[in-house]
């Protein structure tokens, strides 16, 4: 019992990384939009490079994603 | 009912034994020859009839010639024009992956870390032996990071060249991760449904339906996405390996 409740307890804290990747992207997006609205016409080169940022970012909740399953179901 | 993990398992559909070695025929396999299939389709029936004002098939088939064109030329520059048959294949490959995956009931081969790994693993084996074969020994000085005192070399190059031993690793686990992740949040929350509308006379299982729904149009962003960034990011150590720096 005492192993389930701290794999649970693990679990959770390993999706604490989480609050990284939400400030990661948060940032992503309000450099983009500021960006955007200072020079709107650079938006076809700059959507691309933020649209890259994201993915690699979000790859970072991911991977945290994967520890608590990992915790979880093995 | 099945719970959330369950989609990812592989079972045999022709077993085949040789000795001690299982090769038998999967639905990863079985996934793998149809995405194949339907992007060879698509793309030879769109480029069969060549109007001057394409169908829709056509214009599917030049928009990802172009996209990838574009990305090539972007990111690697004339160099990088002899290698475009295999990024396309691999972008191709993995987007149709992705894609088919979505469909209720079917298998999503990329979200299997042997598959995403063992493309890595090529993208950089034929990377560094391009490199090789293009600069020789000279290749080596892609670990000698340019700008930095002497001092500091001892502790610069086993960074670089770690880094460079860790692309594979990073570029699979992102593409299976994304996919594993995306694939179990859609399974939890299409598992709510049924508790939920059982518990609350069926309304309650309207509000986990709706997440889903929207769930599925961010799992095709996705899928999209990730099939970018593992071309962008070849291309990226293609021209790494092309330039040095």
């Amino acid at each position: 019992m005492e192993l389930d409740a701290a794999k649970m307890i693990g679990a959770g804290l390993a999706v604490i990384g989480l609050s990284g990747v939400g400030v990661g992207i948060g940032n992503i997006f309000s450099s983009l939009i500021g960006s955007i609205a200072r020079n709107p016409a650079t938006r076809p080169q700059i959507f691309p490079m933020a649209m890259l940022g994201f993915a690699l970012v979000e790859a970072v909740a991911l991977y945290a994603l994967l520890i608590s399953f990992l915790i979880l179901f093995t | 009912m099945a719970g959330p993990i369950e989609q990812f398992e592989i079972h045999p559909i022709i077993p085949i034994r040789i000795g001690e070695l299982d090769l038998s025929f999967t639905n990863s396999a079985l996934w793998m020859v149809i995405a194949t299939g339907v992007a060879t389709i698509c793309l030879t029936v769109g480029a069969r009839r060549r109007a001057m004002v394409p169908g829709r098939l056509q214009l599917m088939a030049e928009l990802a010639y172009e996209f990838i064109a574009n990305m090539i030329r972007d990111n690697v520059g004339d160099a990088g024009r002899r290698y475009f048959p295999y990024i396309f294949t691999l972008f191709m490959f993995i987007l149709f992956g992705n894609l088919l995956g979505l469909i209720p009931g079917s298998f999503t081969y990329t979200s299997h870390i042997i598959v995403t790994a063992a493309l890595a693993v090529t993208v950089i084996i034929a990377v560094t032996g391009i490199g090789i074969a293009k600069h020789g020994l000279h290749f080596f000085s892609l670990f000698v990071p340019s700008g930095v005192p002497a001092l500091m070399m001892p502790l610069m190059i086993p960074i670089e060249i770690i880094s460079y031993l860790s692309r594979p690793v990073s570029l699979s686990i992102r593409l299976f991760a994304n996919m594993m992740a995306g694939h179990t949040m859609i399974k939890v929350f299409a598992g709510f449904v049924v508790p939920l509308g059982a518990a609350t006379l069926g309304f309650g299982g309207l509000a986990p339906i709706t997440v889903n729904v929207a769930l599925t149009g961010f799992e095709l962003l996705v899928a999209f996405l990730q099939a970018y960034v593992f071309t962008v990011l070849t291309c990226l150590y293609l021209n790494d390996a092309l330039h040095l720096h």
